[in-house]
Protein backbone atom coordinates (compact mmCIF):
# COMPACT_ATOMS: atom_id res chain seq x y z
CA UNK A 1 0.00 0.00 0.00
CA UNK A 2 2.65 2.56 0.79
CA UNK A 3 5.05 1.24 -1.63
CA UNK A 4 2.08 1.72 -4.24
CA UNK A 5 1.43 5.40 -2.85
CA UNK A 6 4.68 5.95 -3.74
CA UNK A 7 4.73 4.48 -7.21
CA UNK A 8 2.14 6.62 -7.75
CA UNK A 9 3.37 9.65 -6.61
CA UNK A 10 6.66 9.27 -8.81
CA UNK A 11 4.70 9.03 -12.10
CA UNK A 12 2.48 11.72 -11.10
CA UNK A 13 5.55 13.48 -10.46
CA UNK A 14 7.76 12.39 -13.84
CA UNK A 15 4.66 13.52 -15.95
CA UNK A 16 4.41 16.90 -14.04
CA UNK A 17 8.33 17.66 -14.54
CA UNK A 18 8.82 16.24 -18.04
CA UNK A 19 6.76 19.26 -19.33
CA UNK A 20 8.98 21.97 -17.14
CA UNK A 21 7.12 24.94 -18.34
CA UNK A 22 3.65 23.46 -16.27
CA UNK A 23 6.56 23.58 -12.91
CA UNK A 24 8.21 26.81 -13.72
CA UNK A 25 4.46 28.20 -14.31
CA UNK A 26 3.32 27.71 -11.05
CA UNK A 27 6.39 29.01 -9.34
CA UNK A 28 6.30 32.35 -11.29
CA UNK A 29 3.26 34.19 -10.43
CA UNK A 30 4.18 34.15 -6.67
CA UNK A 31 7.80 34.60 -7.22
CA UNK A 32 7.09 37.27 -9.85
CA UNK A 33 4.15 39.19 -7.50
CA UNK A 34 7.33 39.13 -4.73
CA UNK A 35 9.76 41.12 -6.99
CA UNK A 36 6.86 43.06 -8.18
CA UNK A 37 5.08 44.30 -5.82
CA UNK A 38 6.40 43.30 -2.50
CA UNK A 39 10.03 43.92 -3.15
CA UNK A 40 9.83 48.04 -4.53
CA UNK A 41 7.02 48.80 -1.81
CA UNK A 42 8.10 47.08 1.13
CA UNK A 43 11.01 45.52 0.91
CA UNK A 44 12.85 48.06 3.23
CA UNK A 45 10.44 47.89 6.44
CA UNK A 46 11.33 45.05 7.73
CA UNK A 47 7.51 44.33 9.79
CA UNK A 48 6.03 44.89 5.84
CA UNK A 49 8.26 42.84 3.75
CA UNK A 50 7.33 40.40 6.78
CA UNK A 51 3.67 40.35 6.34
CA UNK A 52 3.62 40.81 2.24
CA UNK A 53 6.10 37.74 2.33
CA UNK A 54 3.54 35.77 4.36
CA UNK A 55 0.71 37.09 2.24
CA UNK A 56 2.41 35.92 -0.81
CA UNK A 57 3.31 32.68 0.46
CA UNK A 58 -0.32 32.31 1.26
CA UNK A 59 -1.17 33.30 -2.17
CA UNK A 60 0.80 30.74 -3.39
CA UNK A 61 -0.49 27.79 -1.53
CA UNK A 62 -3.76 28.67 -2.58
CA UNK A 63 -2.77 29.60 -6.42
CA UNK A 64 -1.10 26.12 -6.85
CA UNK A 65 -3.59 24.21 -4.75
CA UNK A 66 -6.57 24.74 -6.89
CA UNK A 67 -5.08 24.61 -9.71
CA UNK A 68 -3.13 21.75 -9.67
CA UNK A 69 -6.44 19.26 -7.89
CA UNK A 70 -8.68 21.68 -10.25
CA UNK A 71 -7.45 21.25 -12.95
CA UNK A 72 -5.40 18.36 -12.57
CA UNK A 73 -7.81 16.07 -11.41
CA UNK A 74 -9.98 17.03 -14.20
CA UNK A 75 -7.65 16.74 -16.52
CA UNK A 76 -6.75 13.51 -15.65
CA UNK A 77 -10.63 12.42 -15.37
CA UNK A 78 -11.13 13.32 -19.21
CA UNK A 79 -8.13 11.02 -20.04
CA UNK A 80 -8.67 7.44 -21.68
CA UNK A 81 -5.91 6.29 -19.32
CA UNK A 82 -7.82 6.98 -16.04
CA UNK A 83 -10.33 4.02 -16.70
CA UNK A 84 -7.53 1.80 -17.18
CA UNK A 85 -5.49 2.79 -14.09
CA UNK A 86 -9.34 2.37 -12.37
CA UNK A 87 -8.78 -1.55 -13.60
CA UNK A 88 -6.01 -2.07 -11.61
CA UNK A 89 -5.91 -4.04 -8.96
CA UNK A 90 -6.01 -1.07 -6.31
CA UNK A 91 -8.53 1.24 -4.66
CA UNK A 92 -8.85 4.83 -5.21
CA UNK A 93 -6.06 5.41 -2.03
CA UNK A 94 -2.84 5.39 -3.67
CA UNK A 95 -3.60 7.55 -6.28
CA UNK A 96 -5.08 9.93 -3.87
CA UNK A 97 -2.21 9.67 -1.85
CA UNK A 98 0.22 9.97 -4.74
CA UNK A 99 -1.42 12.82 -5.80
CA UNK A 100 -1.37 14.65 -2.58
CA UNK A 101 2.29 13.94 -2.20
CA UNK A 102 3.01 15.26 -5.80
CA UNK A 103 0.93 18.30 -4.91
CA UNK A 104 2.93 18.88 -1.52
CA UNK A 105 6.14 19.03 -3.75
CA UNK A 106 4.63 21.42 -6.08
CA UNK A 107 4.10 23.46 -3.15
CA UNK A 108 7.68 23.35 -2.08
CA UNK A 109 9.12 24.54 -5.66
CA UNK A 110 6.69 27.10 -5.76
CA UNK A 111 7.20 27.95 -2.34
CA UNK A 112 10.61 28.40 -2.10
CA UNK A 113 11.34 31.28 -4.90
CA UNK A 114 8.97 33.73 -2.51
CA UNK A 115 10.94 32.20 0.36
CA UNK A 116 14.41 33.31 -0.92
CA UNK A 117 13.65 36.38 -2.37
CA UNK A 118 12.05 37.07 1.12
CA UNK A 119 15.75 36.27 2.44
CA UNK A 120 17.91 37.69 -0.38
CA UNK A 121 15.77 40.76 -1.46
CA UNK A 122 13.80 42.23 1.84
CA UNK A 123 14.39 43.15 5.46
CA UNK A 124 11.66 40.25 6.45
CA UNK A 125 12.70 38.66 9.61
CA UNK A 126 11.55 35.72 11.08
CA UNK A 127 12.77 33.91 14.28
CA UNK A 128 14.12 30.14 13.61
CA UNK A 129 11.43 29.01 15.38
CA UNK A 130 8.43 30.87 13.57
CA UNK A 131 10.31 29.59 10.72
CA UNK A 132 9.48 25.96 11.57
CA UNK A 133 6.13 26.69 13.19
CA UNK A 134 5.88 28.55 9.79
CA UNK A 135 6.07 24.97 7.62
CA UNK A 136 3.59 23.16 9.53
CA UNK A 137 1.26 25.82 9.25
CA UNK A 138 1.71 26.21 5.55
CA UNK A 139 0.91 22.60 5.46
CA UNK A 140 -2.22 23.06 7.69
CA UNK A 141 -3.53 25.95 5.57
CA UNK A 142 -2.89 24.16 2.41
CA UNK A 143 -5.80 21.11 3.26
CA UNK A 144 -8.93 23.48 2.72
CA UNK A 145 -7.65 24.48 -0.64
CA UNK A 146 -6.22 20.63 -1.50
CA UNK A 147 -9.75 19.73 -0.48
CA UNK A 148 -11.08 23.04 -2.85
CA UNK A 149 -9.13 22.03 -5.41
CA UNK A 150 -10.24 17.82 -5.29
CA UNK A 151 -14.12 19.19 -5.33
CA UNK A 152 -13.50 21.76 -8.23
CA UNK A 153 -11.64 18.39 -10.08
CA UNK A 154 -13.71 15.42 -9.30
CA UNK A 155 -17.29 17.86 -9.59
CA UNK A 156 -16.75 19.50 -13.02
CA UNK A 157 -15.67 18.76 -16.63
CA UNK A 158 -11.99 19.96 -17.56
CA UNK A 159 -13.46 23.25 -19.37
CA UNK A 160 -15.80 24.42 -16.55
CA UNK A 161 -12.81 23.00 -13.77
CA UNK A 162 -10.37 26.08 -15.39
CA UNK A 163 -13.14 28.52 -15.14
CA UNK A 164 -14.40 28.04 -11.67
CA UNK A 165 -10.38 27.75 -10.92
CA UNK A 166 -9.55 31.20 -12.50
CA UNK A 167 -12.85 33.18 -11.29
CA UNK A 168 -12.53 31.89 -7.67
CA UNK A 169 -8.69 32.37 -7.29
CA UNK A 170 -8.68 36.40 -7.71
CA UNK A 171 -11.41 37.53 -5.33
CA UNK A 172 -10.02 34.94 -3.20
CA UNK A 173 -6.82 36.51 -3.12
CA UNK A 174 -8.23 39.83 -2.57
CA UNK A 175 -11.02 39.41 -0.38
CA UNK A 176 -8.81 37.77 1.65
CA UNK A 177 -6.79 40.62 1.98
CA UNK A 178 -3.66 39.02 0.43
CA UNK A 179 -2.79 41.38 -1.80
CA UNK A 180 -2.89 44.47 0.57
CA UNK A 181 -1.15 45.11 3.96
CA UNK A 182 -3.23 44.36 7.23
CA UNK A 183 -5.57 47.12 7.38
CA UNK A 184 -4.82 47.88 3.93
CA UNK A 185 -7.78 46.74 2.31
CA UNK A 186 -11.45 48.75 1.74
CA UNK A 187 -13.36 48.37 4.43
CA UNK A 188 -15.60 45.90 3.65
CA UNK A 189 -13.30 43.67 2.54
CA UNK A 190 -11.52 44.46 5.80
CA UNK A 191 -15.06 43.18 7.84
CA UNK A 192 -14.77 40.36 5.36
CA UNK A 193 -11.66 38.99 4.98
CA UNK A 194 -11.45 37.07 8.39
CA UNK A 195 -14.16 34.58 7.02
CA UNK A 196 -12.66 33.86 3.41
CA UNK A 197 -10.13 30.62 3.64
CA UNK A 198 -7.70 32.97 2.32
CA UNK A 199 -8.25 35.40 5.20
CA UNK A 200 -7.90 32.98 7.21
CA UNK A 201 -4.93 31.31 6.25
CA UNK A 202 -3.05 34.19 5.94
CA UNK A 203 -3.92 35.39 9.53
CA UNK A 204 -2.90 32.66 10.99
CA UNK A 205 0.42 32.93 8.68
CA UNK A 206 0.91 36.35 9.79
CA UNK A 207 0.06 35.34 13.48
CA UNK A 208 3.30 32.94 13.38
CA UNK A 209 5.79 35.15 11.75
CA UNK A 210 4.44 38.81 12.80
CA UNK A 211 3.37 40.35 16.12
CA UNK A 212 -0.20 39.93 14.30
CA UNK A 213 -2.49 38.59 17.17
CA UNK A 214 -4.24 34.81 16.71
CA UNK A 215 -8.10 35.26 15.68
CA UNK A 216 -9.71 33.07 16.76
CA UNK A 217 -12.97 33.64 14.67
CA UNK A 218 -10.81 33.55 11.50
CA UNK A 219 -8.97 30.35 12.27
CA UNK A 220 -12.29 28.94 13.34
CA UNK A 221 -14.14 29.99 9.91
CA UNK A 222 -10.60 28.55 8.23
CA UNK A 223 -11.95 25.04 10.08
CA UNK A 224 -15.31 25.40 9.31
CA UNK A 225 -14.17 25.99 5.69
CA UNK A 226 -11.60 22.76 5.68
CA UNK A 227 -14.91 20.73 6.91
CA UNK A 228 -17.26 22.01 4.11
CA UNK A 229 -14.80 21.46 1.42
CA UNK A 230 -14.13 17.98 3.02
CA UNK A 231 -17.26 17.32 2.65
CA UNK A 232 -17.93 18.53 -0.95
CA UNK A 233 -14.78 16.37 -2.04
CA UNK A 234 -15.72 13.49 -0.42
CA UNK A 235 -19.09 13.70 -2.47
CA UNK A 236 -17.77 14.70 -5.85
CA UNK A 237 -15.18 12.06 -5.88
CA UNK A 238 -18.25 9.25 -4.81
CA UNK A 239 -20.29 11.09 -7.57
CA UNK A 240 -17.43 10.67 -9.83
CA UNK A 241 -16.65 6.61 -9.49
CA UNK A 242 -20.05 5.64 -7.58
CA UNK A 243 -18.20 4.38 -4.32
CA UNK A 244 -16.07 5.74 -1.31
CA UNK A 245 -12.58 5.73 -1.82
CA UNK A 246 -10.30 3.38 0.49
CA UNK B 1 -15.23 -22.13 -13.17
CA UNK B 2 -17.23 -19.22 -14.36
CA UNK B 3 -14.48 -16.34 -14.68
CA UNK B 4 -17.01 -13.84 -15.71
CA UNK B 5 -21.01 -13.40 -15.35
CA UNK B 6 -23.43 -11.31 -16.52
CA UNK B 7 -26.90 -11.80 -15.35
CA UNK B 8 -30.21 -9.79 -16.37
CA UNK B 9 -28.02 -6.39 -16.81
CA UNK B 10 -28.97 -3.55 -17.44
CA UNK B 11 -27.27 -0.06 -17.72
CA UNK B 12 -28.55 3.33 -18.94
CA UNK B 13 -26.58 6.71 -19.26
CA UNK B 14 -29.63 9.04 -18.94
CA UNK B 15 -32.30 8.19 -21.46
CA UNK B 16 -29.48 6.25 -23.53
CA UNK B 17 -30.10 2.71 -23.05
CA UNK B 18 -26.46 0.94 -23.48
CA UNK B 19 -27.37 -2.27 -22.32
CA UNK B 20 -30.24 -4.16 -22.05
CA UNK B 21 -30.97 -6.73 -19.91
CA UNK B 22 -27.58 -8.59 -21.25
CA UNK B 23 -26.87 -12.05 -19.71
CA UNK B 24 -23.28 -13.62 -20.56
CA UNK B 25 -21.27 -16.24 -18.59
CA UNK B 26 -17.72 -17.10 -19.39
CA UNK B 27 -15.90 -20.17 -18.23
CA UNK B 28 -12.47 -20.07 -17.20
CA UNK B 29 -10.32 -21.34 -19.69
CA UNK B 30 -12.44 -20.02 -22.52
CA UNK B 31 -11.78 -17.27 -25.68
CA UNK B 32 -14.40 -15.84 -26.13
CA UNK B 33 -15.45 -12.53 -28.84
CA UNK B 34 -17.01 -9.64 -28.34
CA UNK B 35 -18.41 -9.02 -31.91
CA UNK B 36 -20.46 -5.76 -32.39
CA UNK B 37 -20.40 -2.51 -34.41
CA UNK B 38 -19.47 0.31 -32.84
CA UNK B 39 -21.80 2.21 -30.24
CA UNK B 40 -23.12 -1.34 -30.14
CA UNK B 41 -22.44 -2.08 -26.02
CA UNK B 42 -19.19 -3.89 -26.03
CA UNK B 43 -17.45 -0.95 -24.05
CA UNK B 44 -19.73 -0.70 -21.42
CA UNK B 45 -20.21 -3.89 -20.94
CA UNK B 46 -16.54 -4.70 -20.51
CA UNK B 47 -16.21 -1.37 -18.60
CA UNK B 48 -18.57 -3.23 -16.20
CA UNK B 49 -16.63 -6.48 -15.74
CA UNK B 50 -13.33 -4.98 -15.45
CA UNK B 51 -15.10 -2.46 -12.56
CA UNK B 52 -15.03 0.74 -13.86
CA UNK B 53 -18.57 1.09 -13.81
CA UNK B 54 -21.62 -0.81 -12.19
CA UNK B 55 -24.87 -1.79 -13.90
CA UNK B 56 -27.77 0.14 -13.80
CA UNK B 57 -29.73 -3.61 -12.86
CA UNK B 58 -28.53 -6.97 -12.44
CA UNK B 59 -25.34 -8.59 -11.11
CA UNK B 60 -22.01 -8.68 -12.81
CA UNK B 61 -19.69 -10.72 -11.17
CA UNK B 62 -15.85 -11.17 -12.24
CA UNK B 63 -14.07 -13.91 -10.43
CA UNK B 64 -16.74 -14.90 -8.20
CA UNK B 65 -16.84 -11.60 -6.89
CA UNK B 66 -17.84 -7.73 -7.45
CA UNK B 67 -15.40 -6.01 -9.88
CA UNK B 68 -15.69 -3.12 -8.09
CA UNK B 69 -13.92 -4.62 -5.30
CA UNK B 70 -10.21 -3.79 -6.28
CA UNK B 71 -9.32 -7.66 -4.55
CA UNK B 72 -11.20 -9.30 -7.20
CA UNK B 73 -9.38 -7.52 -10.28
CA UNK B 74 -5.85 -8.85 -8.45
CA UNK B 75 -6.12 -11.54 -11.74
CA UNK B 76 -7.34 -9.42 -14.03
CA UNK B 77 -5.72 -7.79 -16.94
CA UNK B 78 -7.03 -5.07 -19.51
CA UNK B 79 -5.92 -2.84 -22.46
CA UNK B 80 -5.78 0.66 -22.06
CA UNK B 81 -6.93 2.59 -24.93
CA UNK B 82 -3.53 3.09 -26.69
CA UNK B 83 -4.67 6.92 -27.55
CA UNK B 84 -4.84 7.14 -23.71
CA UNK B 85 -1.19 6.27 -22.94
CA UNK B 86 0.64 9.12 -20.67
CA UNK B 87 2.54 10.88 -23.04
CA UNK B 88 5.51 11.82 -21.42
CA UNK B 89 6.11 8.99 -19.79
CA UNK B 90 9.07 5.95 -21.18
CA UNK B 91 7.66 2.89 -22.15
CA UNK B 92 9.96 1.38 -19.33
CA UNK B 93 8.17 3.86 -16.49
CA UNK B 94 4.72 2.34 -18.22
CA UNK B 95 5.32 -1.01 -17.63
CA UNK B 96 6.65 -0.76 -14.46
CA UNK B 97 4.02 1.44 -12.82
CA UNK B 98 1.09 -1.64 -13.81
CA UNK B 99 3.62 -4.27 -12.84
CA UNK B 100 4.08 -2.09 -9.33
CA UNK B 101 -0.08 -2.92 -8.91
CA UNK B 102 -0.13 -6.69 -9.04
CA UNK B 103 1.65 -9.13 -6.40
CA UNK B 104 3.79 -11.21 -8.63
CA UNK B 105 3.93 -9.37 -11.72
CA UNK B 106 5.73 -10.63 -14.73
CA UNK B 107 9.35 -9.74 -14.87
CA UNK B 108 9.78 -6.79 -17.18
CA UNK B 109 12.48 -8.40 -19.01
CA UNK B 110 10.13 -11.14 -20.10
CA UNK B 111 7.22 -8.89 -21.25
CA UNK B 112 9.21 -5.96 -22.80
CA UNK B 113 10.95 -9.40 -24.61
CA UNK B 114 7.50 -11.53 -25.25
CA UNK B 115 6.13 -8.38 -26.84
CA UNK B 116 8.95 -6.93 -28.73
CA UNK B 117 9.05 -3.70 -26.79
CA UNK B 118 12.58 -4.06 -25.91
CA UNK B 119 14.27 -1.20 -27.91
CA UNK B 120 11.30 0.94 -27.02
CA UNK B 121 12.05 1.09 -23.38
CA UNK B 122 13.42 4.51 -22.92
CA UNK B 123 11.19 5.97 -25.70
CA UNK B 124 8.28 7.91 -24.25
CA UNK B 125 4.80 6.61 -25.52
CA UNK B 126 3.94 9.89 -27.45
CA UNK B 127 6.68 9.14 -29.61
CA UNK B 128 5.37 5.94 -30.74
CA UNK B 129 3.59 4.80 -33.46
CA UNK B 130 0.59 3.83 -33.56
CA UNK B 131 1.04 -0.09 -33.75
CA UNK B 132 4.13 0.12 -31.13
CA UNK B 133 1.43 1.92 -28.46
CA UNK B 134 -0.92 -0.56 -29.13
CA UNK B 135 1.86 -3.50 -28.91
CA UNK B 136 2.33 -1.41 -25.02
CA UNK B 137 -1.23 -1.35 -24.36
CA UNK B 138 -1.33 -5.17 -25.33
CA UNK B 139 1.51 -5.70 -23.06
CA UNK B 140 0.38 -3.74 -20.26
CA UNK B 141 -2.83 -6.52 -20.13
CA UNK B 142 -0.47 -9.20 -19.33
CA UNK B 143 1.95 -7.21 -16.70
CA UNK B 144 0.08 -8.88 -13.83
CA UNK B 145 0.23 -12.45 -14.74
CA UNK B 146 -3.73 -12.19 -15.05
CA UNK B 147 -6.02 -15.57 -15.44
CA UNK B 148 -8.42 -13.13 -17.27
CA UNK B 149 -8.02 -10.78 -19.89
CA UNK B 150 -9.90 -8.05 -21.52
CA UNK B 151 -8.63 -7.30 -25.14
CA UNK B 152 -10.57 -3.76 -26.83
CA UNK B 153 -9.24 -4.03 -30.48
CA UNK B 154 -6.06 -5.31 -29.93
CA UNK B 155 -4.81 -5.75 -33.56
CA UNK B 156 -6.86 -3.48 -35.57
CA UNK B 157 -4.64 -1.44 -37.84
CA UNK B 158 -1.88 -3.38 -37.50
CA UNK B 159 0.42 -4.40 -39.97
CA UNK B 160 0.28 -8.23 -40.84
CA UNK B 161 3.44 -9.24 -39.23
CA UNK B 162 2.95 -7.13 -35.94
CA UNK B 163 -0.97 -8.64 -36.22
CA UNK B 164 0.83 -12.27 -36.21
CA UNK B 165 3.00 -12.09 -33.43
CA UNK B 166 0.22 -10.45 -30.93
CA UNK B 167 -2.15 -12.91 -32.25
CA UNK B 168 0.77 -15.93 -31.36
CA UNK B 169 1.03 -14.07 -28.12
CA UNK B 170 -2.84 -13.78 -27.02
CA UNK B 171 -2.75 -17.55 -28.33
CA UNK B 172 0.18 -19.01 -26.28
CA UNK B 173 -1.61 -17.28 -22.80
CA UNK B 174 -4.74 -19.01 -23.87
CA UNK B 175 -3.12 -22.56 -24.18
CA UNK B 176 -2.15 -21.57 -20.74
CA UNK B 177 -5.13 -21.97 -19.34
CA UNK B 178 -5.70 -18.24 -19.58
CA UNK B 179 -9.38 -16.75 -20.21
CA UNK B 180 -9.62 -14.05 -23.24
CA UNK B 181 -12.63 -11.67 -24.14
CA UNK B 182 -11.79 -10.20 -26.66
CA UNK B 183 -13.78 -7.19 -28.31
CA UNK B 184 -13.65 -6.26 -31.61
CA UNK B 185 -15.87 -4.49 -34.44
CA UNK B 186 -14.16 -6.78 -37.63
CA UNK B 187 -14.88 -10.26 -37.96
CA UNK B 188 -11.78 -11.15 -39.39
CA UNK B 189 -9.75 -10.48 -35.93
CA UNK B 190 -12.39 -12.64 -33.89
CA UNK B 191 -11.70 -15.34 -36.32
CA UNK B 192 -8.19 -15.72 -35.87
CA UNK B 193 -8.78 -15.87 -32.32
CA UNK B 194 -11.78 -16.63 -30.94
CA UNK B 195 -13.65 -19.85 -30.54
CA UNK B 196 -16.77 -18.64 -29.18
CA UNK B 197 -18.45 -15.42 -30.53
CA UNK B 198 -20.79 -13.26 -28.87
CA UNK B 199 -22.59 -10.81 -30.80
CA UNK B 200 -23.38 -7.41 -29.53
CA UNK B 201 -25.81 -5.05 -31.17
CA UNK B 202 -27.85 -1.81 -29.52
CA UNK B 203 -27.17 -2.83 -26.28
CA UNK B 204 -28.36 -7.09 -26.43
CA UNK B 205 -27.11 -10.38 -26.97
CA UNK B 206 -28.05 -11.14 -30.43
CA UNK B 207 -26.35 -14.58 -31.11
CA UNK B 208 -23.89 -16.52 -29.01
CA UNK B 209 -22.28 -19.66 -31.40
CA UNK B 210 -19.36 -20.48 -32.60
CA UNK B 211 -16.92 -19.30 -35.22
CA UNK B 212 -18.09 -20.91 -37.72
CA UNK B 213 -21.72 -20.40 -37.02
CA UNK B 214 -21.69 -16.44 -36.46
CA UNK B 215 -19.81 -16.25 -39.83
CA UNK B 216 -22.57 -18.06 -41.92
CA UNK B 217 -25.02 -16.21 -40.07
CA UNK B 218 -23.36 -12.61 -40.63
CA UNK B 219 -22.47 -13.28 -44.43
CA UNK B 220 -24.13 -10.74 -46.53
CA UNK B 221 -23.46 -9.64 -49.96
CA UNK B 222 -24.58 -6.50 -51.76
CA UNK B 223 -25.48 -6.82 -54.99
CA UNK B 224 -26.43 -3.59 -57.17
CA UNK B 225 -27.59 -2.88 -60.09
CA UNK B 226 -29.61 -0.87 -62.37
CA UNK B 227 -32.90 -1.76 -64.02
CA UNK B 228 -36.28 -0.74 -65.87
CA UNK B 229 -38.40 -2.92 -63.84
CA UNK B 230 -39.62 -2.79 -60.12
CA UNK B 231 -37.92 -6.01 -59.24
CA UNK B 232 -40.33 -5.99 -56.09
CA UNK B 233 -42.50 -7.62 -58.83
CA UNK B 234 -40.37 -10.56 -58.59
CA UNK B 235 -39.50 -12.94 -55.61
CA UNK B 236 -36.02 -13.21 -55.61
CA UNK B 237 -34.90 -16.39 -53.55
CA UNK B 238 -32.58 -15.26 -50.69
CA UNK B 239 -33.14 -11.63 -50.81
CA UNK B 240 -32.96 -10.06 -47.27
CA UNK B 241 -33.49 -6.36 -47.86
CA UNK B 242 -33.96 -4.34 -51.05
CA UNK B 243 -32.39 -0.61 -51.27
CA UNK B 244 -33.23 1.99 -53.52
CA UNK B 245 -30.58 5.04 -54.02
CA UNK B 246 -31.44 6.93 -57.26
CA UNK B 247 -31.81 4.69 -60.31
CA UNK B 248 -29.35 2.09 -58.34
CA UNK B 249 -31.08 -1.21 -56.60
CA UNK B 250 -28.69 -2.59 -53.80
CA UNK B 251 -29.58 -6.51 -52.88
CA UNK B 252 -28.61 -7.86 -49.62
CA UNK B 253 -28.01 -11.23 -49.75
CA UNK B 254 -25.96 -14.24 -48.09
CA UNK B 255 -25.23 -15.67 -50.97
CA UNK B 256 -24.27 -13.41 -54.29
CA UNK B 257 -23.98 -15.91 -56.46
CA UNK B 258 -27.37 -17.38 -56.44
CA UNK B 259 -28.69 -14.33 -56.33
CA UNK B 260 -26.99 -13.60 -59.78
CA UNK B 261 -28.20 -16.98 -60.98
CA UNK B 262 -31.54 -16.38 -60.02
CA UNK B 263 -31.82 -12.73 -61.58
CA UNK B 264 -30.17 -14.19 -65.28
CA UNK B 265 -32.57 -17.39 -64.88
CA UNK B 266 -35.40 -15.06 -64.56
CA UNK B 267 -34.30 -12.87 -67.45
CA UNK B 268 -35.08 -9.62 -65.33
CA UNK B 269 -33.24 -7.11 -67.38
CA UNK B 270 -30.22 -4.98 -65.63
CA UNK B 271 -27.14 -3.14 -66.30
CA UNK B 272 -23.98 -2.43 -64.19
CA UNK B 273 -23.88 -5.23 -62.14
CA UNK B 274 -21.99 -5.07 -59.27
CA UNK B 275 -20.80 -7.14 -55.94
CA UNK B 276 -19.14 -6.60 -53.01
CA UNK B 277 -19.01 -8.06 -49.78
CA UNK B 278 -21.28 -5.58 -46.91
CA UNK B 279 -19.22 -4.04 -43.72
CA UNK B 280 -20.52 -5.70 -40.40
CA UNK B 281 -21.96 -2.75 -39.87
CA UNK B 282 -24.64 -3.26 -42.76
CA UNK B 283 -24.89 -6.97 -41.71
CA UNK B 284 -25.92 -5.96 -38.50
CA UNK B 285 -28.38 -4.02 -39.87
CA UNK B 286 -29.94 -6.47 -41.94
CA UNK B 287 -29.43 -8.94 -38.58
CA UNK B 288 -31.51 -6.58 -36.40
CA UNK B 289 -34.25 -5.75 -39.48
CA UNK B 290 -33.31 -2.42 -39.34
CA UNK B 291 -33.15 -2.21 -42.88
CA UNK B 292 -35.52 -3.33 -45.08
CA UNK B 293 -36.84 -3.88 -48.64
CA UNK B 294 -39.59 -0.98 -47.75
CA UNK B 295 -36.26 1.35 -47.41
CA UNK B 296 -35.54 3.88 -49.67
Amino acid sequence: MTSLVLTHAKFQTLELFRIPIAVVGSAFWPAASMLAFVVPFAGDDPVGATYATASMITFAIMNTNLFQYGIGVSEDRAQPWDPFVRTLAAGAAPRFLGRLLTGLLMMVVSLAPVVLIAALFTEAVVSPLAFVAAIGVCAAISVPFILMGLTIGYALPQKAALVVAQILFLPLAFGGGLLTPPGGAPGFIEDLAPFLPTGGAARLMWATVTDFPFDLGATLALIGWTVLFGALAVWAHRRDEGRRFG
Amino acid sequence: MIHARAEGVTKSFGSTLALDRVDLEVRAGELVGLLGPNGAGKSTLVSLFTGGRRPTAGRVELCGGDPRDPRNRRTLGVTPQETGLPASLRVGEVVDFVRAHFPDPLPKAELLDRFGLNDLVRRQTGGLSGGQKRRLAVALAFAGRPEIVFLDEPTTGLDVEARRDLWEAVRSFHAEGGTVVLTSHYLEEVEALAERVVVITEGRVLADDSVAAIRGLIKVSRVSLTSPVPLTDFDLDGLVALEQAGDRLHLLTPDADRMVRELVGRNVPFRDLEVRPTSLEEAFLVLTGKTGKEQK
